[in-house]
């Protein structure tokens, strides 16, 4: 389709805005641009279809499954939505007065209040706007927390080898040396190798668990107390916390700071990419290290309140709020036991959907799962030719979004999967007979698995081109296609 | 309350058995009994209808302000309604990242498009396809600019604060130090920038307009940061950006700021756009994602994530920034509101907003104790003087559902945008009146 710059016809405009009411006056000249941005002129009707259009070549979770494995593609409530439009919150400046916003003010504080219950944690910060800066945040508090000892041999963060890439990402932003750990044949931290990684140079210890193989560590209160005893922090990465939400807690696990993301466990909705909130809680010895400003309860309402040792800000204002508000709204319909359900029916949805499949694809971790598993179509790659690549573009032609695809990086041809426990047993049993067809076909015509999808918008793309020859805007001058 | 959850509990019975188990404890058996929680001791659920009337409640506990006259980082425009419709499409909503192309060439053209305005309104070569809010921006594209040798980044003290924390908190986590330009008249020193800034340099941060409204001379500026071979970066207000001349007019390597005025209502702070836009050459040292055009294996134009060996899921620790993600929504939206406006109705909003806070200074500084605090061009900012507590001035005028300027040292800091009318500058201008007698 025609991008809205090739659709564009030089005069059409119409007007939005009022008449100006005051006398006109302009900047100097010397001050002004030499030529107008050449943005699209179009046409009220038009713009509507093009975006229609746009739509239309967009699959979200309200378009089908979408089991894209520690992404947590959950249904979003539409009453949230509606909440975070409500001109009361819409309509109200960040830095107005606090007296003024003491709705805004106390939706944080409430928030606040049920997430550290659910993670047991002390205290929070909703300021960081997607997982991977919460990340950068909690570990800035373990930063912060060694300099303020005065404890600068920490340098080193350690990350086991199944960890999403953003973690060892984080660790270099923050100025750490990376040690990867190695996993055990059972999937989880390789114990010994964490004794010898850990000495009075380890900052901390960066986790998610369950982890990216849908395995809850059993070693877990031993990890965490290796680490502690060498003088280190624990990081918990909440990517998989949809799996343990109201049934187990990072905190009492021997954590010391947690990233939720809300856009993944709370329902709110992830937008093509964002906006999301990382929200980071911490147990009471980094709490006067987090972001500032935070909440606090005062004798007429709430106020703000500046941490004493606070890292600064990682954004301005308070986070992305009306994501926040939107994960309140969740917890406040679902209750203790409505986010207890979630997650146990996230987990048997999982199994469920590993139960159906193991008998003709291999899972890379046999055995019951939390809220994701992982196949491995490394055999299947060897004997039919058929990858993991393959498998996911054939689910495209069946109205599927595919798994998450080649993560963890320790499994071979890795299909990651997380059903979520908004899906129900039909939608199940549907995913599960397609991709069986799907591996029935590897078998009788694998030539058809390298073709598609067929019945997309676009089929397969030259990303290799893509990358070498970078086209990233439109071309004004040149000829389009 | 079972309330997202399809499945029966009879559902729940046969599945909790087809898996093998009998009951969904025994799902949970590899947590150690310790950590199993006995219930969280929070309420319980509630109906929609119950949720519905609580949070309004919480809304009600806000002020929503008739008239607003403060900006400092954030902005009340006019939101079209298409922009609004088009951007609760379910589509767009519910979608992730675009990982799988061919299933999400709508998001991957709406990011082109995107990245192709910010280009033209920075004048620059390359854009992301966002990151999480001008700050942030801020504070990824100065850390675009150092390298071992040269590591100070120089920053305005023009900034805004909200942005200057934030560039100083990425800084401490690099271990970089940051050292701050002071001001004269309101507007970066020049003669200190050159005097202070050397071959240690990496970068000059500057804000275009700046915190107080004022308009730097920011090629003046550019040549300083490259006279001594440091990089020049612009934090520009994007409304302004449709008149003022451009970064690349400026000499800017690298153009970033928030786009909330883009169609994004001010909404507590967030969520907001950070844009970042920068020369050819540093192209590659761009964090985030960013969309490119190519061709499916039928010659279909198509597009897709790309230069990806950038990123944090490629390169690991050695990843220049650990973001993965992009606020798309919020890049949506103000590609809608920039295609609604296009570029006549985008000019006429910053026209608009530049003559209404000309007329709003002329009747602020006439009165007695509000002069103008400094002598500089605006865009739709400025600084005045305040005969008394400003705070009290606060309240005044919230008495009468005005939010004024926000209280800065020496006076008020003032915006005013097309939302204001002239009959609501009168107004305050009679309400400051009275303060002033």
């Amino acid at each position: 389709m025609k991008l809205s710059f090739e659709k564009s016809r030089d005069g059409r405009s119409f007007p939005i805005l009022p008449p100006l009411d005051v006398p006109r006056e302009d900047l100097p000249e010397g001050l002004l641009r030499k030529s107008p941005p050449r943005l699209p002129q179009m046409a009220q009707p038009d713009i509507s279809r093009h975006y229609t259009e746009l739509a239309k070549r967009t699959h979200g979770v309200n378009d089908g499954f979408y089991p894209l494995g520690s992404c947590t593609m959950k249904y979003n409530p539409k009453l949230n939505d509606e909440m975070a439009a409500l001109p009361g919150f819409t309509g109200i400046h960040p830095l107005q007065p606090p007296e003024t916003a003491q709705g805004c003010l106390e939706v944080l504080f409430a928030a606040e209040r049920l997430l550290c219950l659910i993670t047991g944690m002390d205290a929070m910060t909703f300021q960081p706007a997607a997982g991977a800066h919460g990340e950068f945040t909690g570990v800035l508090l373990i930063k912060a927390w060694h300099d303020a000892r005065g404890d600068k041999k920490r340098a080193k963060i350690i990350v086991p080898d199944s960890a999403h890439g953003t973690n060892p990402a984080t660790a270099s932003m923050t100025g750490y040396q990376v040690v990867n750990v190695p996993s055990d044949s059972e999937g989880g931290v390789d114990m010994a190798a964490l004794r010898e990684a850990v000495g009075d140079d380890t900052a901390g210890l960066m986790l998610t668990n369950p982890n990216t193989l849908g395995i809850f560590d059993k070693n877990i209160l031993e990890i965490t107390r290796v680490v502690h005893e060498a003088g280190g922090l624990n990081y918990y990465d909440g990517a998989n916390l949809n799996a343990v939400m109201g049934i187990a807690r990072p905190g009492d696990m021997g954590f010391d700071v947690v990233h939720l993301n809300l856009h993944k466990t709370f329902s709110t909705p992830h937008g093509g990419g964002g906006p999301g909130s990382g929200a980071v809680g911490c147990k009471a010895r980094l709490e006067p290290f987090l972001p500032k400003p935070r909440v606090v309860r005062c004798k007429d309402g709430f106020a703000f309140s500046d941490p004493e040792r606070s890292v600064g800000s990682v954004k301005a204002f308070y986070g992305n709020f009306l994501v926040t508000l939107r994960a309140l709204v969740y917890m406040l319909t679902l209750g203790a036991d409505g986010l207890r359900d979630a997650a146990q029916n996230a987990v048997l949805n999982a199994n469920y959907m590993m139960k159906g499949l193991s008998d003709v694809y291999d899972v890379a971790y046999p055995g019951i799962c939390m809220h994701e598993f992982v196949l491995t179509l490394e055999k299947l790659k060897k004997e039919r030719g058929v990858s993991a690549m393959d498998v996911a573009k054939s689910m495209l032609d069946y109205g599927m979004h595919p798994p998450t695809m080649y993560f963890p990086l320790i499994v071979k041809e890795a299909l990651m999967i997380e059903p979520t426990e908004t899906e129900s047993r039909e939608t199940l049993d549907q995913a599960i007979a397609v991709l069986r067809e799907i591996r029935a076909r590897a078998d009788s015509d694998p030539g058809s698995l390298h073709d598609a999808p067929l019945n997309t918008p676009v089929r397969r793309l030259d990303e290799v081109g893509a990358a070498r020859h970078p086209v990233l805007k439109y071309n004004f001058d040149g000829v389009s296609d | 309350m079972a309330y997202y959850v399809p499945s029966t509990e009879a559902e729940q019975k046969e599945m909790l058995a087809r898996v093998g188990v009998s009951s969904f404890d025994d799902l949970f058996a590899a947590i150690p009994d310790s950590l199993r929680i006995k219930g969280l001791d929070m309420p319980e659920g509630l109906s929609e209808f119950e949720v519905r009337g609580k949070i309004e409640g919480i809304a009600r506990k806000n002020v929503a302000f008739k008239s607003i006259f403060r900006g400092a980082g954030a902005y009340n425009h006019y939101i079209p309604a298409l922009v609004k419709q088009i951007v609760s499409k379910e589509e767009f909503v519910t979608a992730y990242t675009p990982y799988q192309a061919e299933i999400s060439q709508g998001v991957l053209q709406s990011i082109f498009e995107f990245q192709t305005m910010m280009c033209e309104l920075t004048g620059l070569d390359v854009s992301n396809a966002s990151v999480y809010d001008g700050a942030a921006a801020a504070a990824e594209s100065v850390g675009m600019c150092r390298d071992r040798k040269r590591s100070v980044v120089f920053v305005s003290e023009s900034v805004n604060p909200a942005v200057l924390d934030t560039i100083k908190t990425y800084c401490y986590a690099a271990n970089a130090e940051v050292s701050v330009v002071p001001l004269k008249n309101g507007v970066t020193d020049a003669d200190a920038a050159a005097s202070v800034m050397d071959e240690s340099a990496a970068c000059l941060y500057v804000q275009q307009p700046n915190f107080y409204g004022l308009i730097e001379d920011a090629g003046k500026l550019g040549e300083i940061a490259h006279s001594c071979g440091a990089r020049f970066v612009m934090g520009v207000n994007p409304v302004a950006s449709a008149i003022l001349k451009t970064p690349a007019e400026c000499g800017a390597d690298i153009a970033c700021g928030d786009a909330q005025p883009f169609g994004m209502p001010m909404a507590f702070g967030g969520p907001y756009l950070g844009f970042m836009t920068a020369s050819g050459e540093m192209a590659r040292k761009l964090p985030g994602r960013i969309v490119g055009q190519t061709k499916d294996i039928d010659g279909k134009r198509a597009f897709v994530l790309t230069l990806q060996a950038r990123e944090q899921h490629i390169r690991r620790e050695k990843a220049s920034s650990n973001i993965c993600s992009n606020q798309a929504l919020c890049a949506l939206t103000a590609s809608v509101y920039l295609t609604v406006l296009g570029p006549d109705g985008l000019r006429g909003a910053a026209e608009r907003c530049a003559s209404k806070a000309r007329y709003a200074a002329r009747r602020i500084s006439a009165i007695k104790g509000f002069e103008l605090l400094y002598p500089g061009e605006f865009f739709h900012e400025f600084v005045t003087a305040c005969p008394c507590d400003a705070s009290v001035v606060e309240k005044r005028l919230a008495g009468r559902d005005i939010l004024g300027g926000l209280p800065v040292s020496g006076g008020i800091l003032w915006c005013v945008t097309e939302m204001n009318t002239k009959e609501q500058i009168d107004e305050l201008a009679g309400i400051l009146e009275e303060v002033s007698r």
